[in-house]
């Protein structure tokens, strides 16, 4: 299929960005989304272009990496899958693509389409951990934990930090990433001990940091490629009101 | 010439570890604070070690390539993590874990490391548990197993199709404890361009800042290297796209003998290739072979759907040919198996090249909801790749290069032949032979980071307590640096006209086709003269655009290659020397009747270890003899 792509450009975080636009012939309905922008970019360097810089490494939609804008949608229009997934069987010829990077003011673009989400990692630096030492762990066997509530940890510890969550709310909230980790740890024995300080320090930074509040649009879990839940965030809010 | 010493304490093979631990050299904790640790990368054997180094006080640097060190490729690994710890009363323990992987690895990996893997595999689990990692339980909230190919008893620990995943976030979270604390300073985005040596020790790294491009000197008293493998020689392999070498390839040329380079494990259930500009291939877990049967038709280049093809006209390949074992024989043997079916025209799919993994019995069985919760988010991953559904109709799958058992030497102290330099997790050559049994690579990348390193890399620093702050001024950073600026600047000068993946891509297609599966002299020695052309088409006609001082994905890249085509000599060069079969390493020549590995023990039961001797000149063989002392060696059977 033919493709006409509308891609945002920006050299660096001080540079002022643009739309460009790019003509891409016999896309094949078999390739993912991003061999679709590996082989236009082998194509601009062939023709003495600069290629489009973008974040991505596994490319099985586990490492967290890639993320981008795709027709307004983060990761693109197919719920629950990641732009490495992304397959360009959905998308029809002579359709015209838009692409561009995650918009919130506390991921500043580093380049096209990377921008910095270092903010995530601090927020987990904050508080995001239990406190036992190499060494120090009871036999695992003698803590049992309820297998429903260890479902339940499991189903909230999936979140891959791609930040898809923060760029789809209008706010730009970081709830429902902050919430996921929160939630993992509220739920197990393991991490009852440290909660409430957990609960404020990650809080805490996140609000630092610059992200938004959360209305309760549900936009994040909308767009999230790995289906977190809206109710950790009510788990987050129920956790933090302990916690004071 | 330098000599190889693998240090394996005296003693019992079962008290080695306890023994070399109850003499080893300490540092005290006031003069751990004075001394720099740098620690490359932050998979499971990266991060654990960072944060145990950081915990027992030392100064860390750790560094990634990533944006963050939660997005390092231990994140990918599905199925699960082993260790003996006979919760299921099936007769485990921590011989009978060691056993497994010294013959799983067909008898070339070295006994006291392996054991050691499996003693300190308990700890792990123990670990990981106390830092939140919501293992899959049973109704009565204890840890659940299962089981994984080349062993009888259910000891492999997992969460769903995601333990890696899982375990990784276990070590960010630990490393990020020792963050907060101060103990662990993180360079994201880094690349370590070349590793320097002063006075015959490791001191420090040269790396390139990946958004500004800044060249940086970093300086230590020891420096861990725990950058994985170099699966994506393939180009086309399970693993992350930016996993490479270059570091431990680096370090290879300063001195560190590279070991079995030739030993690849190439996994049997990857989702086969779809199209000429596919950048990966996805793995599909091992554990889908604890349920889903492996079956070609029985009738070549047969035209009708799986569904329509009855059973008595299904061939069972692996069921027929090793009915002790069955679909869980182990991954080199499985590859094999479908390797000979497709190219004796039994294949399936457009290209022929594919097997089927049938889940329709498990379904019927033990229904479809115990299935979607073993392996749901593997069935979704499938169907969003190929667009199939594998509760309706078989998987298809075709093995791809996966996991390196090759890499820098280490004696048991897991320090390189250069002083000072560690290798740990995929980037040593160690405990898993020439074949690596699944759930192992987990188990130890994290045995070596969070409970071996800490304890042998104090026998080293005991003896550095003295040294100062190293000094980032000493004339080897300043030629390291200046090597790397001024090979960044050739790779941007050549201004040819072909893309640096262009050239990775046929070097892959050269590995696969040559050094793959199987390997036979004449296709070897081919691959040499192909592999040096492709190197010289490579440094006259490569294209790099950009600059160094910005972020530049494909200067990035084209470094990668360009040491991956150093390294792919090597590595068929070892697979040249080594004339026997034995684990994933199988030259045609040397096979039983009924097409099985044949192994020859008298002449090559020994660690192959590789000296690099200069720009130029061969690579300096030095060997390593195994000493089996505890295991007799045997022909290696799952019939």
């Amino acid at each position: 299929m033919d493709l006409r792509l509308k891609i945002w450009r920006q050299k660096d975080a001080k540079s002022k960005g643009t739309f460009e636009t790019y003509f891409m012939e016999e896309v094949s309905p078999e390739m993912s989304f991003l061999e679709m922008l590996d082989a236009l970019n082998k194509k601009l360097i062939e023709e003495q272009k600069e290629p489009v810089a973008f974040d991505h490494d596994c490319r099985e939609g586990i490492c967290g990496s890639c993320g981008m804008y795709i027709n307004g949608h983060p990761h693109g229009p197919v719920p629950a899958v990641t732009t490495c997934l992304l397959s360009m069987r959905y998308f029809r010829d002579g359709e015209t693509i838009w692409i561009e990077p995650w918009r919130a003011k506390p991921f500043p673009v580093i380049r096209d389409l990377i921008v910095d989400r270092s903010a995530f990692d601090k927020i987990q630096t904050a508080g995001g951990f239990i406190s036992v030492s190499t060494g120090g762990a009871p036999e695992a066997n003698s803590i049992p934990v309820p297998k429903k509530d260890s479902d339940n940890a499991f189903d909230s510890s999936i979140c891959i930090g791609c930040g898809a969550c923060v760029a789809a709310c209008k706010n730009a909230s970081a709830m429902l990433f902050v919430s996921a980790k929160i939630s993992q740890f509220a739920l197990l024995p393991q991490g009852r001990i440290e909660a409430k300080d957990r609960v404020r320090a990650m809080v805490g930074k996140m609000d630092e940091l610059g992200f938004g509040s959360c209305s309760n649009t549900g936009a994040c879990e909308a767009e999230c490629p790995k289906q977190i839940k809206l109710t950790n965030i009510a788990r987050l809010n129920r956790e933090y009101y302990k916690a004071y | 010439m330098a000599t190889l010493d693998s240090k394996i304490p005296q003693g019992p093979l079962a008290q080695k570890w306890t023994k070399y631990k109850a003499s080893v050299k300490q540092v005290n904790p006031a003069n751990k604070k004075k001394l720099d640790i740098i620690v490359v990368g932050t998979g499971l054997s990266g991060a654990g070690a960072a944060s145990a180094l950081g915990e027992l006080g030392y100064k860390v640097k750790n560094f990634c390539y990533q944006d963050s060190p939660r997005r390092a490729h231990s994140v990918a690994a599905q199925g699960g993590i082993n260790a003996a710890k006979n919760y299921q009363n099936d007769g485990d323990s921590i011989y009978r874990l060691f056993y497994d992987m010294i013959k799983g690895g067909d008898y070339r990996a070295r006994e006291a490391n392996v054991y050691r893997a499996a003693e300190v595999s308990n700890q792990v689990i123990d670990h990981f548990t106390a830092l939140g990692v919501p293992f899959a339980r049973d109704y009565g909230g204890t840890l659940d197993t299962r089981s994984f190919g080349g062993v009888q008893v259910s000891r492999t620990f997992y969460a769903k199709g995601q333990t890696g995943q899982q375990c990784l976030l276990g070590c960010y979270s630990s490393l990020n404890r020792q963050i907060k604390k101060g103990n662990v300073v993180m360079y994201p985005r880094r690349e370590m361009l070349d590793l320097v040596v002063i006075d015959g020790k490791a001191r420090g790294i040269i790396t390139r800042n990946l958004v500004t491009g800044e060249i940086e000197r970093h300086s230590a008293h020891a420096v861990v290297l725990a950058t994985g493998g170099y699966g994506t020689i393939y180009y086309l392999s399970t693993l992350a796209v930016n996993s490479n070498a270059s570091a431990a390839w680096k370090a290879h040329k300063k001195g560190a003998f590279f070991a079995n380079p030739s030993f690849i494990q190439i996994h049997p259930t990857c989702v086969p290739q779809l199209n000429q500009f596919q950048s990966k291939l996805t793995l599909m877990s091992e554990s889908l072979r604890n349920d889903g049967r492996i079956w070609v038709p029985k009738e070549k280049n047969d035209p009708r759907t799986a569904a329509s093809i009855p059973e008595e006209e299904r061939d069972y390949y692996l069921e027929r040919r090793y009915p002790a074992f069955g679909n869980l024989v182990p991954r080199d043997v499985a590859s094999r198996a479908a390797k000979e079916r497709c190219d004796a025209g039994y294949g399936v799919g457009k290209t022929g090249l594919a097997v089927y993994l049938d889940f329709r019995d498990a379904i019927k069985k033990q229904g479809k909801k115990t299935i979607e919760n073993k392996y749901g988010n593997l069935f979704e991953m499938y169907k969003t790749i190929t667009g199939y559904d594998p509760y309706e109709e078989p998987m298809m799958i075709y093995p791809a290069g996966h996991y390196t058992m090759g890499g820098l030497w280490v004696d048991y102290e897991l320090m390189t032949t250069i002083p000072g330099l560690y290798a740990i997790g995929e980037a040593n050559f160690s405990d898993h032979g020439a074949n690596r049994l699944g759930a192992s690579s987990l188990m130890q990348a994290a045995g070596d980071g969070y409970f071996i390193l800490p304890n042998t890399i104090c026998n080293y620093l005991a003896d550095e307590i003295r040294v100062p702050t190293i000094s980032t001024d000493h004339q080897e950073f300043a030629d390291a640096e200046k090597t790397a600026v001024e090979r960044l600047n050739k790779l941007l000068s050549i201004n040819g006209s072909q893309t640096a993946s262009s050239f990775h891509k046929r070097l892959g297609k050269i590995m696969w086709d040559h050094c793959g599966m199987t390997r036979n002299e004449e296709g070897l020695k081919k691959a040499l003269v192909l592999i040096d052309e492709l190197r010289k088409e490579f440094w006259s006609d490569l294209k790099v655009p950009g600059k160094i001082s910005e972020v530049n994905q494909e200067l990035e890249k084209a470094g990668r290659v360009a040491d991956y085509l150093e390294l792919a000599s090597l590595l068929v060069t070892d697979a040249i020397d080594r004339r026997e079969s034995c684990g994933a390493h199988f030259r045609e020549e040397y096979q039983t009747t009924d097409g099985e590995a044949l192994r020859n023990d008298a002449e090559f039961a020994y660690v192959a270890a590789w000296e690099y001797a200069g720009e130029n000149k061969p690579h300096i063989l030095h060997k390593e003899e195994l000493k089996f002392e505890e295991v007799e060696l045997k022909v290696r059977s799952y019939k």
